[in-house]
């Protein structure tokens, strides 16, 4: 099977630390793909070359059989590359359904003339837009606040907020930067379940996560950093028996 | 949303069931807006002059509340383009080439010209944030005004600081805008005439804001102004959006500066200083970043005070006192420092805020 993107010797260095040294990684179409390691591995350093917030010492990336231009941000969007950030990054003053529909800016072309004389096409649009954002927010459970501003919302509701707003850019692969993160139990299983279903309704998925017992789980296979190099890759149940990977969370050789 | 019962939304909202309600209303004012030269006449053609000023400052708060409130860029030499445009008048109609253009043919290429002037300062600077875009476009400001003092020589473009004058007012074929006429018993003056063309721009003005404001365009300004990382993540090109706004606001300073050009019949580069530009964008500030009214009810409050206060401190201070102890001037620029003061302390965003800002300021 060809992979949906893949990462080929990625380096990147700030000053002198090397935050990836050479990682290559594929991910299968229509598998949720776990990155893991301690704290200062490199994930989300991974995560920011791949969309387009750094620019890579070295190395490229292919998406879907082309090169992926990654030298901006709303290239990869364009690309059809959707992201969350690790701590929320909602528009905070828009409501909940604005949020939603400034993520479907990619995928659509109104511009000013278009919008000053109000044609059909654009009010066509229009509508679009804001069916479309409703119907992602009924996806993610969250449309009885869709008037609600963003900053108001719930924690748990504004990671599902920003992951209704990253699919109105209709990605071919979402990509999610620790999205459990200060959820308790009872969210991080609705999540879980959103996840699954997001998946199944064929988008391919990229997570980082600390949450070990969710990764394990959830995801069909899992990459391990460690001091910005890949130490191991497989299937989740192999990768926690990995004794690199058990060193590199707990330090030093069990014996 | 949740509305208040008695919030102005609320009324607004009401108002909005009662379409005849709301059509008295509007035909109200539009009866108001007509006949109000008429009035102002009545007291002195100066303050149809006034008037005119004031509509066309609020054109150009209008122009920076695109780029200042919806984008959120702070441009501190705004009033460049204005001048950009009073100059492209100028030079196409008057004298000083001897060239005679219809109005109608170059307050499009002002607004070309202000526009390419507002891409050629945007495309290097835009990647500046907050403050460094400030600095940068103030000096831009100064910039084109130094270069108006200074293209007298060795070729005579701007004339200088003498400036351009005898500048054909707004003609079309024998109807002229500065020359009076009587139509039903009703004097129509230069400046009345000019008050009906400016009322119509500012009215396309607003339609245009309006329009622009409830977009993809618009919601892709205000998610730059929330979080310029995120926005980009959503595939906007931050940089090009940035752009648009920049062009737009520096096209419309570019018809307003025709029109002043034409209204003046003479400019010089006095008009332009940096006073001007932050005149602008405290209208802009004081009336309320982001919404078209308050925007507007800046650039009338901050036209139309200082010239009611230079006709009756005066007279009022002779009468007291026998002489003139303190200039209207210096009075005009203490009440603007206490007014500043008092809108920090009281209405941060302005007196009639946009909903939007208003949540950003105070939560």
């Amino acid at each position: 099977m060809t992979a949906l993107l893949e990462a080929r010797n990625i380096n990147k260095r700030f000053g002198g630390l090397e935050a990836l040294t050479g990682v290559s990684l594929a991910i299968r179409p229509g598998e949720i793909y776990g990155l893991i390691g301690p704290n200062g591995a490199g994930k989300t350093t991974f995560f920011n070359v791949l969309t387009g917030y750094y620019p890579a010492n070295s190395g490229e990336f292919l998406f879907d059989g082309a090169r992926l231009n990654v030298n901006a941000p709303h290239q990869v969007a364009a690309a059809g590359i959707a992201r969350t950030f690790q701590n929320i990054r909602l528009f905070g003053n828009m409501t909940a359904l604005e949020n939603v529909m400034v993520g479907r800016h990619v995928r659509t072309h109104a511009g000013v003339i278009g919008a000053v004389l109000r044609t059909a096409r654009t009010r066509n649009e229009e509508r679009a837009i804001h069916e479309r954002a409703y119907a992602l927010l009924e996806y993610v459970g969250i449309a009885a606040r869709q008037h609600d501003l963003a900053h108001n919302l719930p924690y748990g509701d504004q990671r599902r907020l920003e992951i209704a707003r990253a699919l109105a850019t209709e990605p071919k692969l979402l990509a999610l930067d620790e999205p459990a993160a200060g959820m308790n139990a009872t969210e991080t299983a609705t999540l879980r379940q959103l996840l699954v279903r997001i998946r199944a309704d064929g988008t391919t998925i990229l997570l980082i996560e600390h949450d070990v017992k969710l990764v394990m789980g959830l995801c069909d296979r899992v990459a391990v950093l460690d001091y910005g190099k890949k130490i191991a890759e497989g299937v989740a149940a192999e990768v926690q028996r990995d004794p690199a990977v058990i060193e590199a969370y707990l330090g030093g050789v069990l014996a | 949303m949740r509305v208040k019962p008695n919030s102005l939304l609320a009324r607004w909202q009401t108002l909005k069931d009662h379409p005849a309600l709301l059509w008295i209303g509007v035909a109200l004012l539009a009866v108001a807006l007509l006949a109000l030269p008429f009035a102002l006449a009545s007291v002195g053609t100066t303050w149809v002059r006034i008037m005119n000023l004031a509509i066309l400052f609020a054109l150009l708060s209008l122009g920076l509340n695109i780029v200042v409130g919806y984008a959120g860029l702070l441009d501190l030499g705004y009033i460049a383009f204005y001048g950009v445009g009073a100059y492209t008048y100028a030079l196409l109609a008057s004298p000083q080439f001897g060239i005679h253009l219809p109005f109608w043919a170059i307050l499009p290429i002002g607004a070309l010209v202000a526009c390419i002037f507002g891409v050629l300062l945007g495309a290097p600077t835009l990647k500046l944030r907050g403050d460094y875009l400030a600095i940068v476009t103030l000096g831009f400001g100064e910039i084109v005004r130094i270069f108006f003092n200074n293209l007298s020589q060795p070729v005579n473009i701007t004339n200088g600081p003498q400036g351009i004058s005898r500048i054909d007012p707004f003609r079309i074929g024998g109807f002229s805008f500065n020359q009076n006429e009587t139509l039903l018993g009703l004097n129509f003056s230069g400046p009345v005439k000019y008050y009906y063309l400016l009322l119509a721009v500012l009215l396309a003005v607003v339609v245009i804001n309006l329009r622009l404001q409830d977009s993809r365009i618009g919601r892709a300004w205000q998610a730059i102004r929330e979080d310029e990382v995120a926005a980009s993540a959503m595939g906007i090109n931050t940089t090009r959006v940035k752009l648009l706004a920049f062009a737009m606001g520096a096209s419309f300073a570019g018809i307003a500066g025709g029109i002043f050009a034409a209204i003046q019949g003479f400019i010089s580069p006095e008009s332009f200083v940096l006073v001007e530009s932050i005149m602008v964008l405290s209208m802009v500030v004081l009336g309320g970043m982001g919404n078209i009214w308050g925007v507007i009810l800046g650039a009338l409050l901050l036209s139309f005070v200082p010239e009611i206060l230079r006709h009756t401190v005066e007279p009022l201070q002779r009468t007291l006192f026998g002489r003139s102890l303190i200039e209207p001037e210096v009075i005009r620029m203490l009440l603007f420092g206490l007014a500043l003061v008092l809108m920090m302390l009281l209405r941060p965003a302005g007196l009639w805020p946009s909903k939007v800002r208003k949540r950003e300021l105070t939560e």
